[in-house]
């Protein structure tokens, strides 16, 4: 973007101007990163340096990763990644399937009901999933689905609506041309969706899998309410439950938060522009 | 399933597709799982959850007792369940805030700045942060002796420290920040996003006819971004209603901090009065349909055109 000057006026005025709002962004800064550096900090002092330091000095020890050691291993943080892998894996994978076939079935047929599917999916968006729980566990309790991972990720599946949105709408720029050009040269419907659709959606199902593998590792209540045994413990609820037995001990759970931190700050930083335009197409619709 | 769609006769070859005398559509096979999918995890829920809401049961007993409208009643004038909704009102204001947060810092990195990638990448970052660290940083922050009185006594405010999550007086107002703090980054990226979509001829012609930095606020951004700014608001207001991690993961509801959606949830849960607390969703339900149908009415978005 250029510069914009604007009218000429004072330097002076304008100095201000600009120290103000520099001021204004490092002071935004700070607020958003002490809270977690503070973390950080926690996460490498011993028992004893903690308790006889305040939060915002820094460890004497920068290499003293025995409370992560302990964080790992007493919290199963390897079984809680292993899990949140699975589901992770399986919901996606199902998501691009599912997603990308019904939005195939929306934008390239014409049907009779298609204006009644659309609001199927319009109204079901608008359908808060923390507040339909109470009777979606009934359904899944009764598909003995309760306490498998399977619990998880198909509601991970059922309750998405903004990917097929975003299918639809990318969909609409792929041209109808390549489609009729594949008909004729003698291709089925399914043909034409596994060789031309699917391959030039790669953009779309990159965003849909950010957006959504981001919401799926971030995840609390859904894994909460239907993986209960600790055996069956996500990223989330691992840390959720880690803090049971070690309520006291920050340091440790300051630890066991920046392991879960970690995948978070990595993953943002390899895929900026992606995640920026995903979540602005998820949140919009 | 592949096998069966791909068992596409070679009568494709005419011009126009044979698919009427088919008997499945195949359009409906294309359809079936999301649709399937969608109408099990929500219409049969929503559905069963309104026919819960007349009845009184345990979710185990086979047997439901009919009670009418005694569960919506409770609801209603039972203190302890109507007054969880006056709780959103903390968050709902606090998203006043984020928005005017936000938008402020949106306008500000909208135009050429140093750092303006680093800045927007810090302001956005806590939107990604699992929602339970999110809780347990906080938690850190605001226990006694904690971050935030460290941060006062060393800036000389010191005697400023309390209980910030212990006094049900303030309570409210530390977890309303937290969601502050973890929800701007959301807000600021699709307004910045909005307001980068403003052509920049625009500006350049305001700047030729000499605008200043207010009159292109005023006279081209705030109408380029009128409207994710209204829904916003919307959002604002159904997910203030819809709080429910923040709260639980701090203080599991303790010193008046329980929201309606802890409350429904300890209602089924704990209590296992599935009938009450389906007529609770049912409530929280309508008005977030509410709201949207008038948002809808209020700003007719042309941009849902879908088919």
């Amino acid at each position: 973007m250029t510069v914009r000057a604007g009218k000429p006026s004072p330097v002076v005025a304008r100095r201000l101007g600009a120290a103000g709002k520099y001021a204004s962004l490092i002071v935004a800064s700070a607020i958003v990163l002490v809270p977690l550096i503070v973390v950080l900090f926690a996460a490498f002092k011993t028992r004893t340096e903690y308790s006889t330091t305040g939060p915002l000095t820094p460890p004497r020890d920068w290499f003293n990763l025995d409370n992560f050691a302990t964080a790992w291993s007493k919290g199963h943080m390897l079984r809680g990644f292993w899990n949140t892998t699975v589901i992770l894996v399986i919901s996606l994978t199902g998501t691009v399937f599912v997603g990308t076939l019904a939005a195939y079935a929306i934008s390239r047929f014409s049907f009779a009901l298609k204006r009644v599917v659309l609001g199927l999916f319009l109204v079901a968006a608008l359908v808060p999933g923390v507040t339909t729980q109470v009777a979606t566990y009934q359904i899944v309790k009764s598909m003995d689905l309760v306490n498998t991972p399977w619990a998880a990720i198909v509601l991970f599946l059922g309750t998405d609506i903004v990917s097929i949105y975003i299918f639809i709408q990318f969909m609409a720029s792929i041209p109808r041309s390549l489609d009729e050009a594949a008909v004729i040269d003698g291709a089925g419907r399914f043909t034409v969706y596994r060789r031309i659709i699917l391959p030039l959606m790669r953009p779309a199902i990159a965003t849909v899998v950010i957006i959504k593998g981001i919401a799926i590792y971030n995840e609390f209540y859904i894994p909460f309410l239907y993986l209960r045994s600790p055996d069956l413990n996500v990223i989330s609820t691992a840390l959720f439950r880690f803090k049971g037995p070690y309520g006291a001990q920050w340091e440790t759970i300051a630890a066991c938060t920046m392991i879960v931190i970690l995948p978070t700050v990595v993953v943002f930083l390899l895929l900026q522009r992606f995640i920026y335009n995903g979540v602005t197409a998820g949140a919009t619709k | 399933m592949t096998a069966l769609l791909d068992r596409r006769p070679t009568t494709v070859k005419g011009p126009v597709p044979v698919r009427r005398t088919r008997r499945i559509p195949k359009h409906w096979l294309y359809l079936a799982p999301a649709l399937i999918l969608l109408i099990t995890f929500t219409y049969v829920p929503v559905g069963n959850m309104v026919w819960y809401s007349f009845h009184k049961w345990d979710g185990l007993d086979p047997v439901m007792d009919p009670v009418g409208w005694d569960n919506y009643v409770r609801v209603f004038t039972d203190e302890r369940y109507w007054h969880v909704f006056l709780i959103s009102l903390y968050y709902f204001v606090a998203s006043f805030a984020q928005i005017a947060i936000a938008l402020y810092f949106a306008v500000v990195l909208s135009f050429s700045t140093r750092f303006r990638n680093l800045f927007k990448g810090i302001l956005f970052f806590p939107y990604l942060l699992n929602g339970v660290a999110v809780g347990f940083v906080f938690l850190y922050l605001f226990q006694p002796g904690g971050t935030l009185d460290s941060v006062l006594s060393a800036v000389g405010l010191g005697d400023q420290a309390r209980l910030w999550l212990g006094d049900p007086d303030i309570a409210n107002i530390s977890l309303a920040g937290t969601s502050v703090w973890r929800f701007t980054g959301l807000s600021f990226v699709l307004f910045l996003g909005a307001i980068q979509s403003i052509p920049n001829e625009i500006y350049e012609a305001a700047d030729l006819d000499g605008a200043n930095r207010w009159h292109q606020f005023r006279y081209i951004i705030a109408p380029g971004i009128r409207r994710i700014i209204s829904l916003s608001f919307i959002l604002a207001i159904s997910g203030s209603l819809a709080v429910f991690e923040i709260p639980f993961i701090m203080t599991g509801g303790a010193n008046g901090t329980r929201t309606f959606v802890i409350q429904a949830y300890e209602t089924a849960f704990q209590f296992r009065q599935i009938g009450l607390a389906s007529a609770m969703a049912v409530v929280l339900l309508l008005i977030v349909l509410l709201i949207t149908w008038i948002q809808r009415r209020l700003i007719p978005d042309d941009e849902v055109s879908l088919s």
